[in-house]
């Protein structure tokens, strides 16, 4: 071996020694122990302030579940009271599980359409509709008929696919760390169209419990501490109206239903910017059920969600 | 017609039929566009047309149940133009003939120069499979179709949906993720393309996981390594159809006519044959081996080689060279391998109670004549509910369909897998049938069970720990529900005491479907699960008494079919 060829040797292991030693301490130097990554913070507070001039809560009444929407929203000073130009909005109708309308386990499909062309009309740039299903999404948001209604009024439908959820801090009692459908983290303004229903946990599903549908994760948890999560949750949404459909009400075997028996034609919405207030209102409705009985709406009043009971001066009632 | 022509078309005639091969695979899930009438889930696709033609699996089946499932009889489409034609089948349409014809195309060192020649010549142990496909149908006569998991159209449509499909999926959602959280400027619109265009053309909509994918996946990938060896090891020495259409090729008259006088030796033909089934001019053709490739007669310079319908009678081997002795002992392998593997009827005395068994399917038994653990049933599960079996149905059901509901639970509107089903191992029943609901049905009918809930109390909140939860019974999808609540006193940590509703089940009303064991939030070993007790199919596996003396189940739909 001549010389130049074991200096020229030499100076590759020395190299190699070299940037092996340096490699080894810095990723020495990296090695920590593993925290999971943080939830981002989302500040959102997009409830809509009470006008005293206008009605704090509205009713329709009739066959059609298009004209029930229109009226329903008119009543509340339009739909420019809750939707300006150029915003983003998601639409969140209750698709949690693999049902046709008829059995009135999701929201009625004209129902959320109407919302969506309303929102449109208000200029909305987008209108996002999606929900966080139990049942298989892609099943329930076909089956339920929302998807090609939303679809068909000019809303972007978004199936609650993994890569969408961002890990978020709710700040709630009860609620911290949870998986959030990256829609609700980002739009300007959130519309609960929600079911009346019956449940056994909670007495009824409405719009505080549509809320359920907001999250990933391992939500099943929640139901130890039902009340507290549908505060915690409202609270983190904020949202700016809430409608509640009963044009068919299911009031026996809910949430889930599976028979037309278990269902009852109400053709009949309610809303309102006051979340507590709808479904306050919306259980004595559809279900005689007094609200004091649901502790999530005592527990909403507390927080200063809005308000159990609604004066009937501030109550507008429609039939169309 | 020059014979190098025919080798292109038999290259088009691959392509083609293993691209239509995966995209009636990929066509095997639930999808928007298959509800067709009223609320009915209705696949549009015959996804199951390959396994449908297979000569292998009708004659299988046919034997097991003395009859042929639904469109079975098909297979007459491929099996009779093999009699005159040959193994056709093998160069022109398998698709996992096409994969090990690509496989085997790649070099390696013990496949070059003379190796490679020497490889490709006739071995003694190609009749492997003629031994292997004696047994296959003996175990079938005396009732057993297990061994049909190894039909290679059974075995890759397996392996392609448990392993291989699943697999890009979950490459193709850490791409989409990746990109979707990545601050470059469009990336999250590239990922919301790239996510839609993945999800409408390759992926269902869900991550689909499945049990015994590793072992699923290891046959695979030997079977396909093997290629690098000798090329198209698998359909040599192993595949009990390829053997089949050996068998049935015996007196077909399109044979390969060699001019030993215009050969020079070259051994150019042997270089691409597929089959090693001697082209080579001084040793005789093995009719039984070839599948018509074209490759020997293509590669031939001096055009000595050419296959013909007829010509002067060439030096050739027309059917397989078995010896009796060996075959004698297959077929006593045969019959003497089930009562082992049935462990002197084991699953019958003592069964798993996990052998949760998808709506639809045949009494065990009955089921175990049809099944053929294609994993037909598991692709297209919109729950992701089907798994293929490891001890849940013994050695004999390895891998045929077993629902986790942990995983997945059997949606009520649902009846794809008895659609998908080739064999009836799951019949094709219909919704109605399935949910005990037919509108005009005066008397209530039964629904189908597959088994049925219970409680560990042990581990449930209302009953453990005095914790409200009731999500099982918020998903019970029977209506009435099947599980009923009670209000009960538990005695806490400090020993008073609270009054919580705590579940119970209606044995009557629980069908098992398993919605509840999957919605239980009692992760690991859930609190409430489904074991096939009380399964419609079985007269033994029951509990309540009072089955029989209800309304009879209705029993048009087995007919009719």
């Amino acid at each position: 071996m001549d010389r130049r060829l074991f200096l020229q040797s030499l100076a590759r292991a020395g190299a190699l020694g070299a940037g092996s030693v340096g490699l080894g301490a810095w990723l020495r130097g990296r090695s920590e122990r593993p925290v999971e990554a943080g939830a981002v913070a989302v500040k959102r507070r997009q409830f809509i302030a009470d006008n005293p001039g206008l009605p704090l809560l509205a009713t329709a009444r009739g066959e059609s579940p298009r004209a029930l929407v229109r009226a329903a929203v008119e009543s509340l000073g339009g739909i420019s009271r809750f939707v300006q130009r150029g915003e983003v909005v998601v639409v969140k109708p209750n698709i949690g599980w693999d049902r046709s309308p008829d059995l009135a386990a999701t929201t009625n499909p004209d129902v959320v359409a109407e919302v969506v062309r309303l929102c449109r009309e208000a200029g909305a740039s987008q209108v996002i509709v999606t929900d966080v299903s139990c049942n298989d999404a892609r099943a329930s948001f076909d089956r339920s008929g929302i998807a090609a209604a939303a679809t068909a009024a000019g809303a972007s439908v978004v199936l609650p696919e993994p890569h969408r959820f961002r890990m978020v801090n709710l700040r709630g009692e009860i609620l911290t760390e949870w998986p959030v459908l990256d829609a609700f983290t980002t739009a300007d303004k959130v519309i609960n169209v929600a079911i009346a229903k019956h449940h056994s946990l909670t007495g009824v599903t409405l719009g505080m419990k549509n809320w359920y549908g907001v999250i990933g994760g391992q939500r099943n948890r929640l139901h130890q501490r039902i009340h507290e999560s549908l505060v915690d949750l409202t609270a983190f949404v904020t949202p700016a109206l809430t409608i509640i459909d009963g044009y068919r009400v299911l009031r026996r075997n809910g949430p889930t239903g599976g028979s037309l028996g278990d269902v009852e034609e109400r053709k009949t919405l309610v809303a309102s910017p006051d979340p507590v207030a709808a479904d306050a209102y919306a259980a004595r409705l559809f279900f005689d059920l007094a609200p004091p009985q649901l502790p999530f709406l005592r527990l909403g009043e507390a927080r200063g969600l809005g308000h159990i009971e609604v004066d009937a001066s501030r109550l507008a009632e429609r039939t169309v | 017609m020059r014979q190098s022509v025919l080798r292109r078309f038999r290259l088009a005639s691959q392509l083609v039929f293993f691209a239509l091969f995966v995209l009636l695979l990929v066509r095997t899930e639930f999808n928007t566009s298959a509800r067709s009438a009223g609320d009915a889930l209705q696949l549009p696709h015959p996804v199951s047309l390959f396994i449908e033609v297979d000569p292998l699996v009708a004659l299988g089946s046919a034997l097991a149940t003395g009859s042929l499932y639904r469109r079975l009889a098909w297979c007459l489409v491929i099996l009779v133009p093999t009699f005159a034609l040959g193994r056709f089948v093998c160069g022109w349409i398998c698709p996992l003939g096409t994969l090990n014809h690509f496989f085997g195309s790649w070099t390696s060192e013990k496949k070059r120069g003379a190796r490679l020649l020497a490889s490709n010549r006739y071995q003694r142990w190609q009749t492997v499979k003629y031994y292997l496909l004696a047994v296959t149908l003996v175990l079938a006569v005396f009732g057993s179709v297990t061994l049909l998991l190894l039909d290679p159209i059974s075995l890759l449509v397996r392996s392609l949906a448990i392993v291989v499909l699943p697999g890009i999926h979950a490459l193709s959602a850490s791409v989409t993720a990746t990109l979707y959280n990545s601050s470059i400027p469009g990336a999250r619109l590239t990922a919301d393309v790239f996510q839609f265009a993945a999800a409408h053309t390759l992926l269902g909509f869900r991550q689909p996981h499945f049990q015994q994918v590793a072992v699923i996946g290891l046959v695979f990938g030997a079977l396909l390594a093997l290629n690098l060896r000798v090329t198209r090891f698998w359909c040599r020495a192993i595949c009990p159809l390829g053997a089949l259409l050996g068998v049935a090729s015996r007196w077909s008259v399109l044979r390969l006519q060699k001019n030993d006088a215009a050969c020079d030796n070259c051994n150019r033909c042997l270089l691409h044959c597929q089959g090693g089934d001697d082209p080579v001019p001084g040793a005789p053709w093995r009719k039984a081996e070839c599948h018509l490739c074209f490759n020997c007669a293509g590669d031939c310079p001096q055009h000595a080689l050419r296959f013909a319908f007829a010509g002067p009678p060439a030096k050739a081997v027309d059917g397989p060279e078995l010896q009796r002795r060996k075959l004698i002992g297959s077929l006593a392998l045969g019959a003497g391998l089930l009562p082992v593997v049935r462990g002197a009827g084991l699953l019958a005395t003592n069964p798993d109670p996990r052998l949760v068994r998808p709506p639809g399917s045949l009494a065990e038994p009955k089921f175990l004549e049809r099944c053929i653990r294609c994993g037909e049933c598991m692709k297209v599960c919109p729950t992701n509910a089907l798994h293929p079996s490891f001890t849940e149905a013994g050695l004999e059901g390895l891998w045929s369909p077993v629902l986790v509901a942990r995983i997945g639970y059997c949606e009520p509107g649902c009846t794809l897998c008895g659609q998908v089903c080739p064999t009836g191992a799951i019949w094709e029943i219909s919704v109605e049938e399935k949910t005990g609901k037919k509108p005009g049905n005066a008397e209530p009918v039964d629904p189908v069970k597959i088994g049925t809930a219970f409680y560990d109390r042990g581990r449930c909140l209302p009953w453990a720990m005095g914790t409200e939860c009731l999500v099982c019974e918020e998903w019970c999808p029977v209506s009435p529900k099947a599980i009923y609540l009670v209000p009960g006193d538990v005695v806490d940590a400090k020993g008073g005491t609270r009054r919580v509703r705590q579940p119970y089940i209606d044995l009557k009303r629980c069908t098992g479907c398993g919605a509840c064991e999957y919605a239980c939030p009692v992760h690991d070993r859930p609190a409430v699960y489904v074991t096939s007790i009380g399964e419609t199919r079985s007269k033994a596996n029951q509990i309540l008494l009072e089955r029989g003396q209800r309304p009879k189940r209705a029993s048009r739909a087995r007919s009719a079919l």
